[in-house]
């Protein structure tokens, strides 16, 4: 995607908030479309997110997650993707453990392809509404420090942002435990750090990321005290960025743990901002694919 | 893009026009009396605001004036370009107002079908009446316009577009020849 193509989605993006402090939330753009969230991970936000997105705009939408469905019984994706779009589905929205499934769904199916995240190669609409939010806080993305910190290997959430964020010209940087670290990590266009002290010095904005503590039992970490003890942030740290830092959270969020209950509650968090603009991004991107409009590549 | 473009009002004729139009929207509502003017984005809403600031000064009130953006509720939308994304502002209740609507060109009527339910979802004016400053014919549907500048009469193959000084650096109504390929492409309401 092309700085362009963002600032397009960011700007529909934005001018669709409005619509959702309406008391009729409800535009008629996409009157008789078929959605279909196909989710083989679960998610709370994505999911919902996506599901009011196209209810706002008028369309249909079917959710089709594992459990209760015939993915239990040995169905492919390819299977579930053609009988799907056979029943008239125009857009499928996947969320899938591996990584390039939305690329290989677009070459199965002629209807559009959104995704909403795979394996651990991409969460682009995260990414989006993570731009939009600080965005509209900092009047622009291009020269700000952006620090990511946690567990950037397996983060998909990491990726989109630090690639939107350099081509919309801010600087990143990304911290965290050697061990959650991706190897060749220096070969992206990114500061990398493993000590947070040092990384938030002077941050404009903190993305903290989730930790995931499956990954507890591999040896990824000595335990969950030492990981917040070195990368949690917390309302003394914070102090080392700057007085109008952005605390950002892609959720759900481990209080206590990579973010103090202070700091997700208090005043320089816009978790929730991020939540709203969440549903105005997937908006946007659903009219850009389904209701005319300049056109956009694949998500 | 357009060949030659021919000037049919320029900015004095405008400028009587839209003083008209704000008489006659005072005499017909008999006083400005809960009388709100709501522009719809893009080219409708410089217009908007010269009615509002006209209104004001004959009748001596301050009237309220909101901005619309259509887009979302068009029935045409795949064969028009995405032109400027705003957001629609209108920061007061439409319900039990008189409002006008104001665009610049009434043509086919598809704007002006989708402007009157985007509208609808905001709340339930008492009365809504529609002012144009150029009517050029060729409506698809049932719409007409209570407050018209001037009747014009086109051909489906041109194109008319009102500039403002505002956007354009002058006030004009220009009407062209469509270029290839345009087709029936509105280019108004």
């Amino acid at each position: 995607m092309t700085a362009a193509e963002i600032g397009l989605i960011l700007d529909t993006a934005e001018s669709y908030k409005e619509i959702l402090s309406r008391p009729v939330k409800k535009v008629p753009i996409l009157r008789g479309k078929s959605v279909c969230t196909l989710f083989y991970e679960n998610s709370t936000r994505t999911r919902c997110s996506f599901e009011i997105a196209a209810k706002i705009m008028s369309a249909d939408t079917t959710t089709v997650s594992t459990g209760g469905s015939s993915i239990q019984k040995g169905e492919s994706l390819k299977d579930t993707l053609l009988t799907l779009e056979a029943m008239g589905m125009d857009l499928f929205v996947i969320r899938h453990g591996a990584s390039g499934a939305p690329h290989f769904a677009a070459q199965v199916v002629k209807s559009s392809v959104v995704n909403a995240g795979d394996g651990m190669h991409e969460h682009p609409t995260q990414g989006l509404l993570d731009m939009l939010t600080i965005r509209e806080n900092k009047s622009e993305i291009k020269g700000l420090n952006v620090l990511i910190v946690g567990d950037i290997m397996h983060s998909r959430v990491a990726r989109s942002n630090l690639w939107g964020l350099s081509k919309m010209g801010a600087e990143v940087r990304l911290c965290g435990p050697s061990t959650l670290l991706p190897a060749e990590v220096e070969k992206l266009p990114v500061k990398v750090f493993t000590d947070l002290d040092a990384a938030i010095e002077g941050a404009d904005v903190v993305n903290v990321l989730r930790i995931q503590l499956e990954r507890m039992d591999r040896g990824f970490f000595p335990s969950i005290r030492e990981y917040s003890t070195l990368f949690g942030i917390n309302k003394s740290r914070l102090r080392r960025a700057k007085r109008d830092v952005l605390v950002m959270h892609p959720g759900p969020m481990n209080r206590g743990i990579e973010i103090t209950p202070e700091v997700a509650d208090g005043e320089f968090a816009v978790i929730t901002d991020q939540v709203t603009n969440g549903v105005a991004v997937r908006m946007a991107l659903l009219y850009l694919l389904l209701g005319g409009g300049a056109h956009v590549g694949t998500a | 893009m357009q060949t030659s473009a021919t000037k049919v009002m320029d900015d004095n004729e405008i400028r009587r026009a839209l003083t008209r139009i704000a008489h006659e929207i005072i005499e017909r509502n008999k006083g400005a009396q809960n009388l709100v003017v709501i522009g719809v984005q893009s080219r409708g809403v410089p217009m908007a605001e010269r009615l509002a600031r006209l209104i004001s000064e004959i009748e001596g009130v301050e009237i309220q004036m909101g901005s619309l953006n259509v887009a979302l509720y068009r029935d045409d939308y795949a064969t028009r370009s995405a032109r400027t994304i705003s957001a629609s502002e209108i920061p007061f209740d439409v319900t039990d107002k008189t409002v006008i609507l104001v665009d610049e060109v009434l043509f086919t009527g598809r704007t002006t079908r989708a402007a009157l339910d985007a509208i609808m979802d905001l709340g339930r004016p008492a009365v809504i009446q529609l002012a144009v400053l150029i009517d050029r014919g060729h409506r698809e549907v049932p719409i007409r316009a209570d407050y018209v500048g001037r009747n014009l009469p086109t051909s489906k193959k041109e194109s008319v577009d009102v500039h403002w000084v505002e956007t354009k650096g002058e006030d004009a109504v220009m009407i062209a020849k469509a270029a290839e390929g345009r087709g029936q492409r509105a280019e108004g309401s």
